[in-house]
């Protein structure tokens, strides 16, 4: 694969990563458990929308097919996704979409600071962006792991039975993070590091790895994405070829 | 609007020789337009007739969340997405402020959403009409918000201090709703056959129930001439109504829509459009739970209350822990 | 999903009680101004939440802000004025104001 293919790859997988995580945080609206938090989470969702976007636009210049980044995110089959299997995991209740949150937010906030040194700009002008962002999503999900984790019995119960569902989508992180060209870029012993701290403040045990899920980056999806996209994607496909 | 029918409590409005002292005092601030602040005395039909109002407003803040939230997940562009989600988000945040104004009256958020959700308070009838096409989040753009618009920017100057400042925030935020709507249509008149078709096929079911946003004829208002006199309220409905459709009925003909009133039309004696009779039935109809969509918006808001009830339990759990291991300091501040 | 039917609207007071978060006042002082501004209100359950939650609802997180949360119950106010100063502007001791004393010409800068 020339440079050029494997970094417009590497940068759909972080374009689909955050469009779809992006996404599954926008079904949230009107449903979330406090005020405060709808307007918290619609930002976090706004800019993991936003940040598609900027991948997405780089994925397809790299590509030179002509695709915009409205192409890519409306009119490609789930195959062709290349977004990580734990975006695309169904939302469950708060507890559920918050460890989700966090367990990605570790890692993206590893990698973009990681990225903001990559030899090209585009990609460090992207990652210097969102490097501010994705600081204040960590935050804020580190913030409700804790809170949850240590809260109630029954908080306690919900948060630790997603972080054991969750945790195999976990080691996917660090094939996609691996896989960036023209750099070395090894961030599982930080992350384990940094999420070991918030789960002990969390009284919440780490799982054991088991069996690590796999196949999302490299188009092999679970059932829901096909769901997802069939429901974003209605518009475009209904009508084709027309301007919105 | 998006408080309507907004109960006084009083019956007759009394003549000024027929109030007390306290009461001309405080009659006598706000003819001068000097704000009326939570500590100072009021008479307390101002003070439940505004906690009704600002509810209702807040209500419906929050309740139109739905209705738009409906299309996040199936906006046809990256762009309109972000837009659309910024826009509900800006309502939960409208919202958000007007609860805050008030409960400066003595009255808690929780109180609040308890009445909304046992049928208690009203909000605005607008919100029981579904969103079916890309083209209904448009039209709620456009009218919903444009109707919205017309209450909201002389509510800035109203008696009440917090509601004035609340209502001077939401404006600032509001100038990119109403145009987000538009634009939007103007994309669907410039497209294909089909698009068209959409936006007809939308105004038709929206235009009649966004005029009915502005409340009941002045004829049956009974409560809008205390509200007046009380500076909460600064104008009659059908003011309201008349100037929304002036204002809106070139704006259609610049999409090249047909707006589904065959009365509608210009009254140059007037210097007003006149327009056709409204079906009040379907509108109180609407107000006593039959429109489209009440159970489905109250059973959602309820929801999401009670499934999020261990969270908040949860979160003052920990609140407690925190503070039962070091104490708690008094304010917290940030560089 | 199947869920347990939730109860009937309104019937929740207890629930309520144990899951209400307090109120607090949010006052912002932005990137030029010279002093905190008080903006409304949130909830929350303790000051890092509230602080999180002023950030995201009266900041949209811009940058460069200073901003104080203080728990409403922990703020003393003052008792609104009394009756009979209200319409009168009177201020018995004009000699604080500086229009009270003419300055010469030839003294510029006073």
């Amino acid at each position: 694969m020339s440079e050029s293919a494997a970094l417009a790859e590497f940068a759909l997988r972080m374009g689909d990563s955050a469009l779809i995580l992006g996404h599954r945080l926008s079904e949230w609206t009107g449903h979330a458990p406090v005020l405060e938090e709808e307007l918290a989470s619609a930002n976090v969702a706004l800019d993991l929308l936003g940040q598609a976007q900027l991948w997405l636009s780089l994925a397809g210049e790299l590509e030179g097919r002509g695709r915009s980044a409205d192409d890519l995110a409306y009119l490609r089959e789930p195959s062709a996704y290349r977004n990580l299997l734990l975006a695309e995991q169904l939302n469950g209740d708060f507890g559920h979409t918050l460890v989700r949150q966090f367990l990605f937010d570790a890692w993206n906030h590893l990698l973009l600071d990681a990225l903001c040194a990559h030899p090209h700009a585009r990609v460090a002008e992207i990652a210097e962006k969102a490097s501010k962002e994705v600081r204040y999503h960590l935050e804020r999900s580190s913030d409700w792991v804790v809170r949850l984790g240590d809260g109630t019995d029954e908080s306690h119960r919900r948060v630790g039975a997603a972080l054991e569902i969750l945790w195999p989508y976990t080691g996917e992180l660090f094939v996609l993070s691996a896989s960036c060209p023209a750099a070395t870029i090894v961030i599982d012993a930080r992350w384990r590091e940094l999420v070991d701290m918030v789960l002990q403040r969390a009284t919440l045990d780490m799982p054991n790895d088991e069996w690590a899920q796999s196949g999302g980056i490299d188009g092999r999806h679970t059932e829901h994405l096909g769901k997802l996209l069939a429901e974003m994607q209605s518009l475009q496909r209904a009508y084709p070829g027309a301007s919105w | 609007m998006y408080a309507q029918m907004v109960k006084t409590g009083v019956d007759r409005v009394a003549e000024r020789e027929q109030l007390s002292p306290q009461e001309q005092e405080f009659q006598a601030r706000i003819d001068a337009d000097v704000r009326i602040e939570p500590r100072d005395w009021m008479p307390d039909a101002y003070r439940k007739t505004l906690i009704r109002q600002i509810s209702q407003h807040a209500h419906s803040e929050i309740v139109g969340m739905l209705p738009e939230g409906n299309w996040i997940t199936r906006a046809p562009t990256l762009e309109r997405k972000m837009i659309l989600l910024a826009k509900v988000q800006d309502e939960g945040g409208h919202g958000l402020y007007l609860y805050s104004a008030a409960e400066t009256l003595g009255i808690g958020r929780d109180e609040m959403i308890d009445q909304l959700h046992s049928g208690r308070a009203k909000y605005s009838s607008i919100f029981n009409y579904p969103t079916l096409s890309w083209a209904d989040i448009g039209m709620v753009g456009w009218l919903v918000d444009g109707a919205a618009i017309m209450n909201q920017v002389p509510l800035q100057r109203c008696s009440y201090g917090p509601y004035a400042r609340a209502m001077v925030r939401i404006c600032k935020e509001e100038s990119f709703h109403q145009r987000q709507g538009y634009d939007l249509l103007i994309a669907l008149s410039k497209g294909t056959d089909a698009q068209r078709e959409m936006l007809q096929e939308a105004v038709n079911r929206w235009w009649w129930p966004a005029l009915m946003m502005f409340g009941p004829p002045d004829a049956d208002s009974v409560h809008s001439e205390q509200s007046m006199r009380w500076n909460i309220k600064q104008m009659t409905n059908d003011e309201g109504r008349q100037r929304f459709i002036d204002q809106t009925v070139p704006q259609a003909e610049y999409l090249g829509i047909q707006l589904p009133d065959p009365d509608l039309a210009w009254n140059a004696e007037r210097g007003h459009y006149d327009y056709g009779a409204i079906d009040w039935d379907e509108f109180y109809a609407v107000l006593r739970g039959h429109g489209p969509c009440n159970r489905e918006r109250l059973s959602a808001r309820f929801d999401a209350h009670t499934q999020g009830a261990w969270v908040r339990e949860a979160a003052l759990a920990h609140a407690a822990k925190a503070a039962a291991r070091e104490p708690a300091a008094g304010v917290q501040a940030s560089a | 999903m199947t869920t347990n039917k939730s109860p009937e609207p309104g019937t929740n007071a207890d629930a309520d009680a144990r899951s209400q978060w307090p109120l607090w006042e949010v006052f912002i002082r932005s990137q030029h101004g010279l002093s905190h501004r008080h903006v409304g209100s949130l909830h929350a359950p303790d000051a890092q939440l509230a602080m999180l939650n002023a950030r995201d609802v009266y900041t949209r997180r811009n940058e460069g802000l200073s901003i104080w949360v203080v728990r409403a119950a922990d703020i003393v106010a003052s008792a609104p004025a009394d009756k009979g100063p209200m319409f009168d502007p009177a201020n018995t001791k004009v000699y604080r104001h500086p229009s009270f004393y003419e300055m010469p010409e030839e003294a510029s800068g006073l």
